[in-house]
């Protein structure tokens, strides 16, 4: 496992990064290639609205 | 059915006569003559209601200069001192089936414009758009082009209108998106389609030079000079989509610079509230963000029925006044996408492929993604006594659609 690991850092990376595009960003600042996957929590995480929407949509 | 089939239907239903609007320009009137309701000394104004002391700065220097222009006081501290003591009744224009433009305020000898929607039987009416009142300047200057609108353009316009026999207004809604209109701060093309098909009705109207020629001369120099027929064909259209029961539609979206409101189809005529936002904007010569009072007008209108911000990417000359990049510009109307229940069938915009403008604005959908409708809009000062100071960027606040959403599901979820 751990030959395993070593070998992934080895090879070049290729990165997908859903959610805070922050972290791609400085993925691609170091010249790392990143796929950037546009996703925030449904109703950013309100637990009433979730609520409300799963009975409404 | 269980709830959310009953809501997908009555969306359908609810978008269906959103998209049907047939709006005809028929007359422009006095509003005492024509505005129901809108009797006495009585100012209507934009947004949710809201008294004089809770009013921004320049929406009371707005009703100032209603007061003034009405001739109900003599000068600003007697028209203030009328306003404090509640000797002028103020009601929001959306309960006089009427919009205006920033502070929107309308008193009844100003003429406004009348617009039928042929498909539904119902009118609508929005006054007069102008860069200095309107926004709460109320010296002579300011009041003058209020008077010019009264005793000159609008009698008028209107003289040709008659001999008309009405103008019918999709036709130049949907020329205007081809041409590069958002219909909401961008009306280059519409007000010079407008100005042409009224330079030949004043033409063959016989009216007399003396007073022809300084309202050609009004008309072919006002390039906002649709924005009030919009809004009023916007008010006329979303009307008949209210009050349809299980819908998530908004049908209003409106502020008056202290609350930004909306109003839901499947609601009724309640507001949900929230605080006015602050523009994102570019401003003119001598004013700063620090000038800045907050989002403010009832020409968000446009908006609901999926012009403006919405179609900001059709709209890329826009961005010289209001500020970010073409690309921008189609993002923005590519999201908007993703909280609309529909496109429109005839309103369609070429920088998209033809596709058509996003309709019918879910609440649930705004909740669910996070995403706020986005709103292009003026800037007025936080004063009053100051013209337009500059224009930009807005979205309505979350909390409006999670109050509504909240009383959604009380009403319909038990």
């Amino acid at each position: 496992m751990k030959d395993k690991d070593q070998e992934l850092l080895l090879e070049k990376l290729v990165v997908i990064n859903v959610g805070v595009s922050g972290f791609a960003d400085s993925l691609e600042q170091q010249e790392v290639e990143v796929i950037q996957v546009d996703w925030s929590p449904p109703a950013g995480g309100d637990e009433e609205m979730i609520d409300l929407l799963e009975k409404l949509l | 059915m269980d709830i959310k089939q009953k809501i997908e239907k009555a969306n359908k239903e609810t978008v269906g006569r959103l998209t049907s609007g047939d709006p005809v320009l028929v007359d422009i009137a006095p509003a005492g003559e024509v505005i129901p309701g809108l009797e006495g000394m009585m100012i209507t104004h934009s947004g949710p209601p809201i008294e004089w002391g809770r009013m921004c700065g320049a929406q009371q220097g707005a009703i100032i200069g209603m007061v003034l222009y009405e001739g109900w006081a003599a000068n600003p501290d007697e028209a203030r001192a009328m306003l404090e003591k509640d000797k002028i009744r103020l009601e929001p224009n959306h309960h006089h089936d009427a919009v205006g433009p920033m502070a929107g305020t309308i008193s009844p000898t100003a003429p406004v414009w009348v617009v039928e929607n042929r498909a539904f039987g119902n009118r609508a009416f929005c006054r007069q758009v102008e860069g200095r009142q309107q926004f709460g300047e109320f010296n002579e200057d300011a009041l003058d082009g209020l008077r010019q609108w009264r005793d000159v353009w609008a009698p008028t316009l209107r003289e040709a209108l008659q001999k008309m026999g009405g103008l019918e207004l999709n036709p130049i809604i949907i020329q205007a998106l081809q041409m590069g209109d958002e219909l909401h701060n961008r009306h280059s093309a519409s007000s010079s389609i407008f100005a042409n098909k009224m330079a030949i009705a004043i033409s063959e109207a016989d009216i007399p030079k003396e007073r022809a020629l300084p309202t050609l001369y009004y008309l072919v120099g006002h390039n906002l000079i649709f924005l009030g027929l919009a809004m009023a064909c916007g008010k006329a259209i979303t009307d008949p989509a209210s009050g349809i029961e299980y819908s998530t539609v908004v049908t209003a979206m409106a502020r008056n610079g202290t609350e930004f409101g909306i109003r839901v189809s499947g609601l009724g005529n309640e507001w949900y509230t929230a605080q006015a936002p602050v523009v994102d904007g570019l401003y003119l010569p001598g004013y700063s963000a620090g000038d800045a009072g907050l989002d403010m007008g009832d020409s968000a209108i446009a908006e609901t029925v999926g012009w403006g911000a919405f179609s900001l990417g059709g709209a890329p000359g826009i961005l010289t006044l209001v500020g970010g990049t073409p690309e921008d510009a189609l993002e923005h109307t590519r999201e908007m996408r993703k909280i609309t229940t529909s496109t429109h069938p005839t309103y369609r915009m070429p920088a998209l492929g033809f596709a058509g403008t996003s309709v019918g604005i879910d609440i649930r959908k705004v909740v669910q993604t996070n995403i706020n409708p986005i709103i292009d809009t003026a800037i007025a000062h936080k004063d009053p006594g100051y013209p337009i100071i500059g224009a930009g960027l807005v979205r309505a606040p979350i909390d409006c659609f999670k109050g509504a959403l909240i009383a959604f599901g009380q009403k319909y979820n038990n």
